[in-house]
């Protein structure tokens, strides 16, 4: 995998540290001008963090208004919002999925299963979080995240907010 | 023992064949031998009018009991379930498929071929289901000695696809990653123009091994992985789930604990009622009922939050009741947010019913007669719009259900109206209970202590999920951890109508077929 910038994680205590959430910001400000199409793919989910996704879309949320949207191909999509902890049987379509996806682009990881394989870590059938697959810009947890924490996620993604979160590695 | 039951008992006593029968509440076992297995099943079937429920083989080496098969049958109307069980050879486990009597037990037993390595001989169709083509040769998960080669593999996915062939036929390929925020699947269309000729579905991409991951581990810790094979079945399943330990266990949880659990599935059915009524507008692209439903059940899993803390109500169940109380003014909150829930729903019901070009796509799509549905054994909302009347919280009472009045909806087309119709008529139902539900809360404890799981013995539950029933099977090991545990969600038993659904209506209308059955590919796949 090609050099690659450690993700963020989004917390609401963490303390901002710029450097970091620079280097995602600049992507997002410079190359896709502060609007972001997102291709969401279920590697795996239990559909949690899906309809969190949808309810993220619906009236009250309203994630459209802040330039983000779901488009329905990885050819039209800026970034990835990868779902679930890549199943064996997925991890094929994810990949090609991630190719398909036109360059500059970011991966966001979106809930535990996505950060870590949450309670499903260990099993033969699955990869032990997204970051094993594919290189992930930003991680933002909950199980599921509400849809006001994946907007914030994606605010922050988008540098559209200060940035809450600190330089880490997702390790274990 | 209800006169139906000893009926039911009589009734496999004069069965022929090489069987042993035995009886416990609720619960009847046939045990045979495992060349009569399909001819025993198909009896009893047929002598009790009973439908495929579940099945589950085991791995039964470290009980001392070599390769188990397990069918179990329901017999709606006696209200008992039917356990058929035979004993397969360790070096050859191999019985007689009961696929070609039972369609139902099609998928069933292609799973057992996959994870087990057990062969339904005569079975039609063996392609691989769970596992998809490119995993290792000789690898059966289930098995106590599976061991996955250490050497890295990736899974190609593939399968094979006969469909059908013809002049002028042509294929169709969608997924496994779809358009939209939906769960992922491979669909094969095989179409004339843009009628559907044939269906042939991949799924299992989400396949987590989770039935594994809980061999070997106690209840408490099971529970964690169990809620979250579905979110939107959460609490039916981890109820589910809890319901068989502690029928395993032999105990009864205290009566309030009895009323909230009852109370939270009714709270699940009626935020997913609304919001699939809401998706199923978006697939018609009828916007307005698409907004309503998905306000109202925002407003829905906003109320479980504030209830629970959970959205999509996990940790609420704990083995031997719930986790915690309601907060004291819970029942003002939830008749106020009902009472809003209701408003909602017939807006979006006069909605939908007002509008001609709305109906136009409702009315006669993704038709499902009703003799397709009782040959699939469907469950639920699917086989209630098809005039099949079955409902387990009548038929089989658990929980507060038999304290309630309980109406069971039903339609007979089996068309895509006729299945958004039957979820508008069990919200209202399910509000109707919510109230019965708040007005009869016993006082008193809401958990009760659950003692460590017997050994080698197993247990049976089942929950009627937003979906359909859902069975659970939960067998002990040697020291008080779960040796086995299976899952047959209502999604798992309706998926292979949704194939069959589709036969003759054009690819434009595959969504809102798709999205009227509302089936989770996530409980599916496990
Ligand atoms: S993080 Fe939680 S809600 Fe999201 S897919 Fe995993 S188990 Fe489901």
């Amino acid at each position: 995998m090609a050099e690659h910038s450690p993700a963020v994680v989004v917390t609401a205590r963490s303390q901002p540290t710029q450097e970091l959430a620079q280097a995602v910001n600049w992507k997002v400000q410079r190359l896709f001008r502060r609007s972001l199409q997102v291709r969401a793919v279920d590697a795996g989910s239990c559909n949690g963090c899906e309809w969190e996704l949808v309810a993220a879309l619906n009236a009250i949320y309203d994630l459209q208004r802040l330039g983000v949207d779901i488009v329905a191909s990885p050819r039209h999509a800026d970034a990835l919002l990868v779902t679930g902890m890549v199943t064996r049987n997925l991890e094929l379509a994810l990949l090609r999925t991630f190719e398909a996806t036109p360059h500059p682009k970011l991966v966001i990881a979106v809930g535990a299963c996505a950060g870590t394989g949450c309670v499903f870590r260990g099993s033969y059938a699955v990869h032990p979080g997204v970051g094993e697959v594919l290189p992930v810009d930003v991680y933002i947890p909950g199980c599921p995240p509400t849809p006001g924490a994946i907007l914030q996620g994606l605010l922050v993604a988008m540098g559209r907010l200060e940035p809450p979160a600190r330089r880490q590695e997702f390790v274990e | 023992m209800s006169n139906k039951l000893s009926e039911v008992i009589n009734t496999l006593r004069r069965l022929e064949g090489p069987l042993q029968v035995s009886a416990g509440p609720e619960q009847v076992t046939v045990v045979t031998a495992a060349p009569a297995l399909a001819q025993v099943c198909a009896q009893v079937a047929q002598a009790c009018d009973a439908r495929l429920a579940t099945s589950v083989g085991c791995d039964e080496r470290l009980l001392g009991r070599g390769f188990q098969v397990y069918f179990v049958f329901a017999a709606d109307r006696a209200g008992a379930f039917i356990t058929v069980q035979a004993e397969l050879d360790e070096n050859a486990p191999v019985f007689p498929s009961l696929t070609a009597r039972l369609p139902a037990a099609n998928w069933h037993e292609r799973e057992m071929h996959d994870l087990l390595g057990f062969l339904p001989q005569g079975h039609p169709d063996l392609r691989p289901l769970v596992l998809h083509p490119g995993w290792p040769k000789g690898f059966f998960p289930l098995r106590k000695d599976a061991q996955l080669p250490p050497s890295p593999f990736q899974v190609a996915g593939d399968l094979d696809m006969p469909g059908v062939t013809g002049q002028g036929v042509y294929q169709l390929p969608v997924g496994p990653i779809h358009a939209g925020v939906i769960e992922p699947g491979h669909f094969r269309f095989f179409l004339d123009g843009e009628q559907i000729l044939s269906l042939e579905a991949q799924l299992f991409y989400v396949h987590r091994g989770a039935e594994k991951l809980i061999e070997g581990r106690t209840p408490a810790l099971a529970l964690p992985v169990v809620e979250r094979l579905c979110a939107t079945c959460s609490a039916s399943h981890a109820i589910g789930f809890c319901q068989a330990v502690e029928a395993l266990s032999g105990v009864e949880i205290p009566p309030r604990a009895r009323h909230l659990r009852t109370l939270y599935l009714e709270l699940e059915r009626l935020y997913n009622h609304l919001g699939d009524m809401g998706n199923i507008c978006a697939g018609l692209s009828y916007h307005l009922g698409n907004y309503l439903g998905a306000s109202s059940k925002e407003a829905l899993v906003s109320l479980n939050a504030e209830l629970t803390g959970h959205r999509y109500l996990m940790g609420v169940a704990a083995l031997g009741g719930v986790r915690a109380d309601l907060p004291g003014h819970a029942p003002e909150r939830i008749r106020t947010v009902l009472a809003q829930a209701y408003r909602d729903l017939q807006e979006l019901l006069s909605g939908i019913t007002t509008s001609p070009s709305v109906l136009d796509r409702l009315e006669n799509t993704g038709r499902l007669s009703r003799e397709v549905a009782l040959e699939l054994a469907l469950v639920g909302p699917a086989a209630r719009a098809s005039g099949v009347d079955r409902d387990a919280r009548r038929d089989h009472p658990y929980l507060a259900y038999s304290d309630l009045k309980l109406l069971v909806p039903l339609r007979s087309a089996g068309d895509v109206y006729s299945r958004l119709m039957v979820r508008a008529d069990e919200a209202q139902v399910s509000m109707d209970l919510v109230n019965q539900l708040l007005r009869t809360l016993p006082a008193g404890p809401v958990r009760t202590d659950v003692p460590p799981l017997p050994p080698r013995r197993q247990a049976l539950s089942w929950i009627e999920s937003p979906r359909g029933e859902s069975v659970h099977w939960v067998q002990g090991g040697n020291d008080g951890t779960i040796y086995r545990y299976r899952l047959r969600s209502a999604s798992y038993q309706n998926w292979p109508a949704v194939p069959q659904a589709v036969l003759g209506n054009i690819v434009p209308d595959f969504p809102l077929v798709n999205k009227s059955f509302e089936l989770c590919y996530s409980c599916t796949d496990r």
